[in-house]
């Protein structure tokens, strides 16, 4: 009988530590299927962020650096400066890339570095412990906003897909998301446009994820694939910001 | 090229591009930013990188990744920036990466000011980042010596896959000097296979690469900074480099002294030998390794009753000094660290005095 269904070759044996339900994995996988399709393995180098994916580099089977917390976009502008050949992305959550590391995203988005950042957005830090991001949703609760985001403290969620296509450098924004099958191909689709651009030698492209996270959000693997279609994604509306002309 | 005059700064760019180093990010900062300047011009003369950052933070981080993928980089910054890079040293240290830091120095703490100082010491040699991490710091005493340290510094730095860092004052940036380039070292990186991000299809050998810092478990990380100590160690035994200045004389106190501030306690040493007054000196060309056992050996001369640290700085290498006396005389320090550089005339009062007390 012929496999017809594999694990893709970017992708490793390792058992990932991930908490049941929770969509990382399954961003891990569409990117290693596009590496796959693309047949660029053996010059991609990928950049862990810090947060609940900093050990992203033991489930693919290519080159990986590990950033500082927010740092991936400088890192990745480093390499692929040095090395403008190699196939170069960041991987980082929104505490990682929309928080501490807005300066390094914004800058090398605006530079137009010939990397991709993709960027998963589960509206808390999950690593340390559910803490409120910067995308957290209004009265949304999180470990250290237990009544809810406030928006007259804190400010509204940010936007980073609007937010990066606003500049005018870059070359590729998209917004998809990680949760049902439908979503999922098109969440595909954007990553592998995304890398096909950098194939091409266009400027950076970005593709945000609407993720889960069930463990911080305290909901079933379901109760939260549910929450973030109906919550989030209203707010955060799906589709591509920005496309080469 | 034979000797021509050059200000310290472009010098040191231009050392780099000698050294093979074809790579250079920064964040413009008084008082190095002609580095930068240079190095615009002259990088895309040779084929090489040359990319304005948009913080130290983030350009401490483009070194830590092009490091990570095999290329021989490096960035120049004073004080305020360093404090800034100092989280990708850190990081770069613990993955082992490969790079070269320049540090022109000025006052500090906080914004300080743009004069030449010595304050960054205990950055340089004591951390500065987080972690049980050491950076090989080299000290250089003018422009002919900050070309010979950083074209020295890319070998250095790649055979301990450690981050060097070259810890001039402000003077050293700012003036002008006669300066010859030795030979261009050619030499291309050495051989990073089995470690750089460099992409699976480039190397010989097939598997994948990782540059990380990140070890979970206690054990390995156990393992992992005992292996950083045996390199910090192996610099230690192989790496002290520093200079005896009038060590033949039966001299009644040791100068240790470094950088630009050496310069003046040469002529103050010049000048007591007119009088008759003799000072030894021993001036560190590392300051991590720091010369203990010279400093040692200096002062076990029967005549010399006190070792002196001069530094322009409130006292940070007097307790290197001391710790390499080993209580067999007394050490004082002398300095300043405003931005004024003491005159030999100061120097000359200052050990004077020392030696007055102890008569
Ligand atoms: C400089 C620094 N500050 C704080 C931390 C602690 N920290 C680790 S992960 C994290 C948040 C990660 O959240 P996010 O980027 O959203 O990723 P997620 O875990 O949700 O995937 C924080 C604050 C750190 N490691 N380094
Ligand atoms: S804490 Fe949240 S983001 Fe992290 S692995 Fe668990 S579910 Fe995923
Ligand atoms: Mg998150």
């Amino acid at each position: 009988m012929a496999k017809t269904f594999k694990k893709p070759e970017a992708l490793s044996d390792q058992t990932t530590h991930y908490c049941p339900g929770c969509t990382h994995g399954i961003a891990h996988r569409l990117i290693a299927e596009v590496i796959d399709e693309l047949g660029i393995r053996g010059r991609t180098v990928g950049i862990a962020p810090v947060g609940c994916a900093v050990l992203a580099y033991n489930y693919f089977t290519f080159d990986f650096q590990e950033a500082a917390h927010g740092r991936a976009p400088a890192m990745a502008t480093g390499i692929k400066r040095v090395r403008p050949d190699l196939v170069v992305f960041t991987y980082q959550g929104d505490g990682d890339l929309a928080s501490i590391g807005m300066g390094e995203i914004i800058h090398a988005a605006n530079r137009g570095e010939k990397f991709t950042s993709i960027f998963v957005n589960n509206t808390v830090y999950g690593m340390t412990g559910g803490q409120m991001a910067p995308t957290t949703l209004p009265d949304q609760r999180t470990t250290t906003s237990p009544a809810g985001r406030k928006v007259e403290e804190v400010g509204m969620p940010i936007k980073v897909a609007e937010l990066i296509s606003a500049l005018q450098t870059p070359a590729f924004v998209a917004r998809q998301a990680v949760l049902k099958p439908k979503y999922i191909v098109r969440a595909k689709k954007a990553i592998k446009k995304a890398f096909q651009y950098q194939l091409d030698g266009r400027c950076f492209s970005l593709v945000e994820l609407i993720s889960t996270c069930p463990t911080n959000w305290g909901l079933t693997s379901w109760e939260a694939v549910k929450w973030a279609e109906e919550k989030m994604i209203p707010y955060f509306p799906l589709g591509e910001y920005k496309t080469p002309e | 090229m034979g000797r021509i005059l050059m200000k310290g700064n472009e010098a040191i760019g231009e050392a780099a591009i000698r050294a093979g180093c074809l790579n250079y990010f920064a964040y413009p900062i008084t008082p190095q930013s002609e580095v930068a300047e240079y190095l615009s011009r002259r990088m895309p003369e040779v084929g090489g990188v040359f990319l304005q950052g948009e913080s130290e933070v983030a350009v401490g981080y483009m070194i830590f990744g092009a490091a990570g993928c095999g290329a021989r980089v490096f960035t120049t910054s004073s004080s305020p920036g360093i404090s800034l890079m100092s989280e990708a040293l850190s990081y770069i240290s613990g993955a082992e990466c490969p790079a070269v830091f320049v540090n022109i120095m000025r006052g500090g703490p906080g914004l300080g000011g743009i004069l030449p100082s010595q304050a960054d010491y205990f950055q340089a040699t004591k951390g500065g980042g987080h972690g049980d991490y050491r950076l090989l710091v080299m000290a250089p005493a003018g422009v002919q010596e900050a070309v010979e340290m950083v074209m020295k510094a890319f070998p250095l730095a790649e055979k301990y896959r450690n981050p060097v860092m070259i810890l001039g004052d402000g003077l050293i940036g700012q003036m002008m000097e006669p300066v010859e380039f030795p030979d261009e070292l050619k030499s291309e990186p050495s051989n990073n296979d089995d470690w750089a991000t460099s992409g699976m299809e480039t190397r010989k050998s097939s598997r994948r690469n990782l540059v990380k810092s990140l070890f979970l478990d206690s054990e390995q990380l156990e393992a992992h900074n005992r292996v950083l100590k045996a390199k910090y160690d192996r610099m230690r035994r192989e790496e002290v480099r520093y200079e005896p200045y009038n060590l033949e004389a039966d001299y009644k106190a040791l100068i240790v002294s470094y950088g630009t501030m050496s310069r003046v306690c040469r002529t103050a040493v010049d000048i007591l030998k007119v009088e008759g007054f003799e000072v030894g000196m021993v001036r560190p060309q590392t300051l991590f390794p720091f010369p203990e056992k010279a400093i040692e050996e200096a002062v076990r001369r029967e005549s010399c009753k006190v070792a002196v640290s001069i530094e322009m700085s409130m006292g940070q290498m007097v307790e290197d000094v001391e710790r390499s006396v080993r209580g067999r005389c007394p050490v004082e320090w002398f300095g300043k660290s405003g931005g004024d550089v003491p005159t030999p005339e100061e120097v000359i009062d200052a050990v004077k005095s020392f030696v007055k007390e102890l008569i």
